[in-house]
């Protein structure tokens, strides 16, 4: 379990990988991977009972962590390779030929740590709660993650999902959104708002948390709470705020880093806001 | 065997050979759950879903997310039959069962009744024609077309005893009841005839009706080679070549569009194996529409005497 001072220090490392990894192949989804750091290196670093030197599909007897919102890879896969999924070197293959590490995740490639398909959007929840459900058949006490973009939302099979997971009272599951009000062609709340997110997924019975996805201690004591919170018949969500590009500066503040990989100037400039802590690939 | 050994009494839904088989294996077996979306007794899945409530799932009318769940479902063991019309589990989910079961290469068995035209009276928007051909192309996807109640009953039994997905498909109608009950085999055509002249190749209902073409052809001197294709993809190959080289000819016959289905899956083994003339016994790109599943088979050119029709001309194209 590691303390704050080295998940800290891990996203620093985390997020030099995603640009150097989007960098190398002019390709990939450099804002939402930002925005997204802490969430992933605090829920592989401090919160999933997992055994990544091990990975097998059924996950029997271990946490389950889903992406739906497959196009932020980038920050999945340096997050896996830091955690020893695989060997950290392997991220120089991501979107290059005959690579596991694919521009969206699939298990075609037989990618530890990955268990399914996504980047055609909006359908890790169902899947999840599938998975949260062949747990609860099994006996199997651990508990099913995953993580959604707010712009995902906009996907008609959430709701579906959102209305099945309390009236099947999953309640071995906590979701993510990652809310940055930022998609491809802009803001959510221009393109299609969400408006009052909170409220609708209490509508839909579910327990909500909210943090700042960007606050380390903070997503760190709002998984732990969410935790505290399963078992009781409900599944949980957590609104996640976060700013798309974080870390750095001009990345910040709009939708346009999106999916757009950085030239070699904006790379060297990326990465002299970023510490090195344990090494590039 | 021939096309004179059946003299069928019984008529029986293919969609009850499924839910009986469903109760069955999920006696037999725990991993065995159960989705339906909304439909559990045009499914004939009341069985298993009073016997086994903690493993049937009632999703709602949500397609979509039945078959995320059903992907889901499968990390951790466990094998999802998923149950509703023919046009819900395929046209209205084919990205999510893309990207979530076939392309994750998820063990889910996609089980689909009212296939066709013979689902009657509610017509063309749930009468799917172009099922078969959507699963076809799907990398990784067993497709069955079963043609009566013991042939569905054990199909439902073989896919559970093989890993990967399948698209199971059967129908509404009452339906002649022939086929042998324990001769079933994934991907293994059944030789119900031999003969020398013509081959008929058929799946799902028109198999009853190409036996009956079989038996009028006889009478006028024409001997057919008759094989049931129930295993759509994939296709024995071996057992169409066998037959065409020596017919030097093929029809076939399906509830289908003309496009994608069994009879193009005929024509890609032949035209790369054997060439052969071929005619298909198809809808011809076009919806149904309501009326009985007799009156529909005949407006839409799918009636034994279609086949009869399609088999002579087959033979002076030789």
């Amino acid at each position: 379990m590691a303390n704050l001072a080295q998940l800290e220090s891990r996203a620093s490392q985390v997020r030099r990988d995603i640009v150097r990894m989007v960098h190398a192949v002019s390709s990939g989804h450099p804002g939402g991977s930002l925005g997204c750091t802490e969430f992933f290196v605090a829920l592989y670093g401090s919160i999933l009972q997992h055994d990544p030197q091990n990975f097998t599909m059924d996950g029997h007897n271990e946490d389950l962590f889903f992406l739906s919102n497959g196009h932020i890879s980038p920050v999945w896969y340096s997050t896996l390779a830091r955690n020893g999924y695989f060997e950290v070197r392997e991220l120089a293959t991501f979107r290059k030929i005959d690579s596991r590490l694919q521009g969206h995740p699939t298990t075609a490639e037989h990618l530890p740590g990955v268990r399914m398909a996504s980047g055609s959007l909006g359908q890790g929840l169902s899947v999840a709660i599938g998975a949260a459900l062949a747990k609860k058949l099994n006996k199997d006490n651990q508990l099913v993650y995953s993580l959604h973009g707010d712009g995902e939302l906009q996907e008609g099979q959430n709701w579906e999902a959102a209305m099945a997971a309390p009236h099947l009272k999953v309640d071995n599951l906590i979701a993510t959104i990652d809310f940055n009000n930022r998609q491809i062609d802009g803001d959510v709340s221009d393109v299609m708002a969400l408006d009052d997110l909170k409220a609708k997924w209490e509508a839909f019975g579910w327990i909500v948390l909210e943090m700042d996805g960007n606050n380390m201690q903070q997503v760190l004591d709002t998984l732990n709470h969410a935790k505290s919170l399963t078992g009781q018949e409900k599944p949980i969500v957590i609104i996640m705020k976060t700013e798309m590009g974080q870390g750095v500066d001009f990345m910040m503040g709009s939708h346009k880093w999106h999916g757009v990989a950085p030239n070699d100037e904006q790379l060297a400039l990326a990465l002299s806001q970023l510490t090195e802590t344990e090494g590039d690939y | 065997m021939s096309i004179h050994d059946f003299n069928p009494t019984d008529k029986k839904d293919t969609r009850s050979g499924f839910g009986d088989a469903l109760f069955q294996i999920g006696k037999e077996d725990e991993n065995i759950v159960a989705l339906c979306a909304d439909l559990t007794g045009s499914l004939k899945m009341n069985a298993f879903a009073d016997a086994f409530p903690d493993r049937f799932f009632q999703t709602g009318v949500a397609e979509a997310n039945m078959i995320g769940m059903a992907a889901g479902l499968t990390i951790g063991g466990k094998i999802p039959f998923t149950g509703t019309f023919a046009n819900f589990s395929t046209g209205r989910v084919y990205d999510q069962i893309r990207q979530s079961i076939a392309y994750s290469g998820k063990n889910v068995k996609i089980c689909a009744s009212h296939a066709g035209l013979t689902l009657g009276e509610d017509g063309a928007t749930h009468q799917i024609l172009e099922d078969i051909g959507l699963m076809r192309m799907l990398p990784g996807m067993t497709v069955i077309n079963p043609c009566d109640y013991n042939q569905t009953y054990a199909a439902t039994k073989a896919i559970k005893d093989m890993e990967g997905p399948v698209y199971l498909r059967f129908g509404r109608p009452k339906w002649p009841v022939f086929a042998p009950k324990d001769k079933f085999e994934i991907g293994k055509a059944w030789k119900i005839n031999n003969g020398n002249d013509v081959t008929i190749i058929a799946t799902g209902h028109m198999v009853w009706y190409s036996i009956l073409a079989a038996r009028e052809l006889e009478k006028s001197g024409v001997k057919a080679d008759v094989l049931n294709i129930h295993t759509i993809k994939p296709i024995d190959e071996e057992a169409i070549i066998e037959s065409v080289k020596k017919t030097g000819c093929v029809v076939t016959a399906e509830e289908h569009n003309r496009f994608g289905g069994l009879g193009e899956a005929v024509s890609q083994v032949t035209t790369t194996n054997h060439p052969v003339p071929q005619e298909f016994v198809a809808v011809n790109d076009r919806f149904g529409e309501s009326g009985t599943p007799e009156e529909l088979l005949t407006k839409y050119g799918l009636d034994v005497p279609d086949i009869i029709s399609a088999a002579k001309k087959v033979i002076d194209r030789k």
